[in-house]
This record gives C-alpha cells, sequence and structure tokens, in this order.
C-alpha cells in the first residue's frame, strides 16, 4: 500500500479512535436495520409453532436454536431467514406447503423450546392459538361447486404429510399416497385435528360406558371442547347437494385445512394476525 | 486477584500494562539483563528459525483444534440429520443427551429482551458457565465456533495478500468490542429485541449448516471479505460479544497457557500466528514482570503459540484451586 505522509502519534491515535467508533456505530447500525422487517407488520402475518406468545414477546424470547424443528414429526416448522430481521432464526410454518396436525400428540415443539418461547404451560392441541381458518374464496370450494374428490387432495408431487390415525398412528403418512374417493369434498373437516380429536373422545367415551359403565377421567382440554370446522349444507334449488365449510370457534390455525383443500389456491387460509398482536401463547 | 483484574481490564480493550525495570523482582531484572549475553545460542535458534521458514512443521495443535471444532458442529448436523438426539438445536441453544445447553451471550440478549427467565434457560446457562470456566479464556472461540474456523482460513489469505502489498490491515480500537457489548445489550433491554442475533455471525453459521443455508450468509460473507482486504480477523478482535462474554466467564478459570521467562529468547514467533497478541505482550523483551505468567482472559487458548515457540517457553497449565490464589511474583498472598 502506498504510504501518505507519516502521522504524528496522537493524529494516529485519534483516527484509529475514529474509525473505531465508525466500526461500532457500523454494527450497531447495521444490527437495527433488523427493525425494519419488524416494523412493516409482515412478521405478523407469519403462522408460528403452538404456543408462540405474541410476537414482541416472540421474537424477544426465542433463542433461535431450532430444536422446535428437530423434533416435529411432520416437519412442519422452518427457520426464517435474514430477511425477517430480527426474527432471523425464528420458526414459522407455511401451513400449504406442511401445516401442523399435532402428530405428536404432546406438543413436542413446546417440550423442546428452552427459553418459554412456546408457552410451557400449554399441553394439549385444543389449547393451541396459532391464528384462525377463514374460508376466502367459497366459489372455488369444490363441495359449494357440489363436486368431489377422486385421487390425490394436492397431486402426486405433493410433499406434506398427515396422521392418518387409522393406517398408522406413530408415523405420519405422505398426503400423495392417500388417495381419496369422495362424492362431495370434506376434506377441511374431515382432516382438521380438532374434529378429530373430538370424534376419538367420543368413540373412547362410548367404548368405555359400553365395557365399564363410566366415561374415562381426562384433563381439562385433552378433549377439544369446541368443534373448529363444520359443513352448512347450501340451497342451491337445482337438485345438486352442495355445501360450504363454516369455521367455528374451536379452530386452533394449524392449518391442516389450509394444506389439504384441494382447490388452487387454498380456499382456505389461517389468518395469525390478530393472535400474533395479542396471544398469550394459548387459549384461555 | 491483581492478575485477574489486569487480565480483565486488557480484555476490555485496555493496553497491557508495562512494569518499569526497577519494580521487578531482582532475579527477573538480572534475568532479562543476561538475556542478550547467550549469542551462540541465540544464533542457533535464529538459523533453527530460517529452517523452519523454509520447512513449516505441521501445527499438529492446530489440526487437533480444527479436529475438535469440525467435530463439534457435524455432531450438531448429524445429531438431526440422523435424528440420533444426541446433540440437539443450535450453537445458541442446545440440548447434549437431554441435558440443557445455553450459549452465555444468546441467553443473556433473551433475559435482556425477554425479562423473563424459565428454569431450563437458567440450568443451560449454568451449565455452559462452568464448562467454558473450566476451558477458561476465550476457548469457545477458537474449539466451537464456525465463524473462528471460517476467519482463520481467510486469515491465510489476507496474510498472502497483505504480503502482496494487496490488503489493508486497520488497527482498531480494542475496546469497540466492549462498546459493542454495552450497546447491544442495552439495545435488547430498551428494544426487547435479540438485536445481536440478528447479525451474530456463529448463530448464523451454526443454523445454516444444521437447518441449510440461507441469505444470513450474505452477511458472513461480507465481514470476511471485510477482514481478507481490510482488517486481519475484524469481528473476533474488535466487534464479537460473544468473545467478551466467554472472556469474562474464563478469566478465573484454572486452564491457562503459561509463559515461562527463563525459557525464552524473545524471538517473537508466538505474536507472529497470535489472534490476539496484546496477550503476548508480556514475551516483549524486557516486559515481563516475573519468572512466571499466566496468559490473560483474550487469549482463546488455540494453542498455537505453544505449537510454534521454538524453546518451550509457552505451555498448557491447569492449576489447583491453591494455584489460582499465588499472586504474581510467587509468594502466596496474604492480608
Amino acid at each position: 500500500m502506498s504510504k501518505k505522509a507519516r502521522l504524528a502519534p496522537a493524529q494516529r491515535a485519534r483516527r484509529r479512535f475514529l474509525a473505531s467508533l465508525a466500526l461500532t456505530a457500523g454494527v450497531a447500525g447495521a444490527s437495527l436495520l433488523g427493525y425494519l422487517p419488524v416494523t412493516s407488520g409482515r412478521l405478523e402475518q407469519r403462522l408460528r409453532p403452538p404456543g408462540a406468545l405474541c410476537e414482541d414477546d416472540f421474537l424477544a424470547a426465542c433463542i433461535k436454536c431450532g430444536q422446535c424443528v428437530q423434533v416435529c414429526p411432520v416437519e412442519a416448522i422452518e427457520l426464517s431467514d435474514l430477511d425477517d430481521g430480527f426474527g432471523v432464526g425464528v420458526p414459522h410454518i407455511q401451513a400449504r406447503d406442511q401445516a401442523c396436525d399435532f402428530s405428536c400428540d404432546g406438543l413436542q415443539c413446546v417440550l423442546a423450546c428452552p427459553t418459554g418461547a412456546l408457552i410451557h404451560e400449554i399441553a394439549f392441541p385444543s389449547q393451541v392459538d396459532m391464528g384462525v381458518a377463514r374460508v376466502v374464496a367459497p366459489a372455488r370450494c369444490l363441495a359449494v361447486q357440489g363436486k368431489g374428490v377422486e385421487g390425490t387432495a394436492r397431486g402426486p408431487d405433493f410433499k406434506g404429510r398427515l396422521r392418518y390415525a387409522e393406517i398408522d398412528r406413530w408415523h405420519p403418512q405422505p398426503v400423495a399416497e392417500h388417495p381419496y374417493d369422495l362424492e362431495l369434498c370434506d376434506l377441511c373437516v374431515r382432516q382438521c385435528p380438532v374434529e378429530i380429536g373430538i370424534a376419538e373422545c367420543a368413540r373412547e367415551d362410548e367404548k368405555r360406558r359400553e365395557s365399564l359403565g363410566r366415561v374415562a377421567q381426562r384433563q381439562p382440554g385433552e378433549c377439544p371442547p369446541r368443534h373448529a370446522i363444520g359443513l352448512r349444507t347450501l340451497e342451491g334449488g337445482d337438485g345438486v347437494k352442495r355445501m360450504q365449510p363454516v369455521i367455528l370457534d374451536g379452530c386452533v390455525g394449524c392449518g391442516v385445512c389450509e394444506m389439504i383443500c384441494p382447490a388452487e389456491p387454498s380456499v382456505i387460509v389461517i389468518d395469525s394476525e390478530e393472535s400474533r398482536r395479542s396471544s398469550r401463547g394459548m387459549r384461555a | 486477584m491483581s492478575r485477574v483484574i489486569e487480565s480483565l481490564r486488557v480484555l476490555f480493550g485496555g493496553a497491557p500494562r508495562r512494569v518499569d525495570k526497577k519494580d521487578m523482582p531482582v532475579d527477573v531484572r538480572e534475568l532479562h539483563r543476561q538475556k542478550a549475553g547467550d549469542k551462540e545460542r541465540i544464533a542457533a535458534l535464529r538459523a533453527e528459525l530460517a529452517h523452519k521458514a523454509e520447512h513449516p512443521p505441521p501445527e499438529k495443535k492446530r489440526r487437533l483444534r480444527w479436529a475438535v471444532l469440525i467435530s463439534v458442529n457435524l455432531l450438531f448436523v448429524l445429531s438431526y440429520y440422523f435424528d440420533i438426539q444426541l446433540l440437539e438445536g443450535a450453537l445458541t441453544a442446545s440440548r447434549f443427551a437431554g441435558f440443557h445447553l445455553a450459549d452465555l451471550n444468546s441467553a443473556l440478549q433473551v433475559m435482556f429482551a425477554f425479562k423473563h427467565v424459565v428454569i431450563n434457560l437458567l440450568i443451560g446457562t449454568t451449565t455452559v458457565f462452568i464448562m467454558w470456566w473450566l476451558m477458561g479464556g476465550r476457548s469457545f472461540c477458537s474449539w466451537v465456533c464456525p465463524y473462528h474456523l471460517l476467519a482463520e482460513w481467510t486469515e491465510m489469505l489476507h496474510l498472502e495478500l497483505r504480503a502482496r502489498g494487496l490488503a489493508w490491515d486497520i488497527q482498531f480500537d480494542r475496546r469497540a468490542r466492549t462498546w459493542l457489548w454495552l450497546l447491544f445489550a442495552a439495545l435488547a433491554l430498551a428494544t426487547g429485541y435479540t438485536v445481536y442475533e440478528t447479525l451474530s455471525p456463529t448463530g448464523i453459521l451454526s443454523r445454516a449448516l444444521i437447518y441449510g443455508p440461507g441469505v444470513a450468509l450474505i452477511w458472513v460473507a461480507l465481514l470476511l471479505l471485510f477482514e481478507i482486504f481490510f482488517s486481519r480477523r475484524a469481528w473476533c478482535r474488535y466487534a464479537c460479544p460473544i468473545g467478551l462474554t466467554y472472556g469474562i466467564v474464563g478469566a478465573m478459570s484454572p486452564f491457562t497457557v503459561h509463559y515461562s521467562l527463563p525459557n525464552c529468547f524473545h524471538e517473537g514467533e508466538c505474536r507472529k500466528v497470535c489472534l490476539v497478541p496484546h496477550v503476548l505482550d508480556t514475551v516483549i523483551k524486557g516486559r515481563a514482570a516475573a519468572m512466571d505468567v499466566d496468559i490473560g482472559a483474550d487469549c482463546t487458548r488455540c494453542l498455537r503459540c505453544v505449537d510454534v515457540c521454538p524453546t518451550g517457553a509457552l505451555s498448557i497449565q491447569y492449576k489447583g484451586l491453591g494455584d489460582l490464589l499465588v499472586n504474581e511474583s510467587g509468594s502466596r498472598t496474604c492480608q
């Protein structure tokens, strides 16, 4: 390097000090750019794993280690990249690609979280508050059109997996390997983990009543107390059976309906905004 | 105790204290005076070093260290890839065989931002605190941090370019790291976000290795480019708050690099390879204030100096608790 005229020691020290200030300011300034995606409100659209505190607390509490990613049996959780700013390394779910279907039963991601960013008080899927499903385009809905489903829900190349308990309770199955034959599409209701939970509990209760003459003792929340989604019959007047999905207040926002919907794009999407703004990590 | 305080002062960016000749013990002063006397030995050493420069011997400890660093990071990757659940998570926080571990700086950022500590985080933090206190200095940096390894490799390129006059080495004030540490702590407290994690090359690299690459790697690449062309090892030397956190924890460690004045002939080979040469100021001719000196907390225990020293003046030492209470001149401190 070409040398300029030699500087006096005091001048050199001054330059070094100023350069160091610039370095400090530069690094701190660069890190604060991470604020931009947060203030843009974009992060509040993110679907976070079960138990996630409201967005501000969640970003503060998450230590960005990805242990939740590692334990999820359907690999629904992925970590955000640097374009999420302060949200880099924070987990989120792309429900259309792979929803959280509670295959793990015990909310493994919550158990894995070392900092309580996923609230530890939560124990059952019905307590989850990830968001709420919205029927955004009923006209595209197969059931509204009176159509059924023959074959796979999302095509042969779809990578997503679901728990088909009747096939294998412990190993989630690829959706692409599980064809349907339905006269009228009801996949969003049929695959809803809350609805499956309610039906399962009812079956168990029935069995116990028959064999023991009493129902099982359960912890609060173990059985979903409210329905999440149902089908309302539409009066078309043309003789064709038509139905439309209706979201009920037991919906936890897991995203399975969004994932399984055969229409392209999905008729149902998860709206996480209100949960992201104000959730305490679980339903009251 | 004064050794620890001086070591922390240098860690925070202060210049190493120079002890005046007249304040040194008589035997030390005498040794310094005689040092230049052994002309034959010094000539022989010079010849040996010239030979070494032409035929560099393998740096065995460095290779061992790289192997350890790569193994630790690989264990994270393989543990997830093969689902063996041995070391789950990333360097920011993990579980080893089910037992919580948390990076101290990441944990601090979370505590400052979230203002609430769950028991698992406390367990992880304590475990890691004890672990790195035992290892001493900034041993996390050179033995575990993946950015350190990349920076070590690009440093070779930097030195090559410097030798051809194609790169600068801007020297910053080492206090910048302390300012940044305080700034990031204050930012986490004030904004409620783990601001430092946004830029932490350690976290970014660890996650990229385990969960796949992303655009965050561009930031790491920019840092490396800055180091290659403008300032040798700048991030580790002048900026990284993780290093400072571990330095503070390791300041009182029983594990140190130990300097023995009688064995030293002041060739300065150690300072050439050192990431933090200020910790080796004591090896400069006439500087050592005692026969035996422990190298300070900013030392990353990379052991390159131990490898490179031609006369065995630098060695690894593990002290019992009793030795920790011994002061620099070798006598026990009494009230």
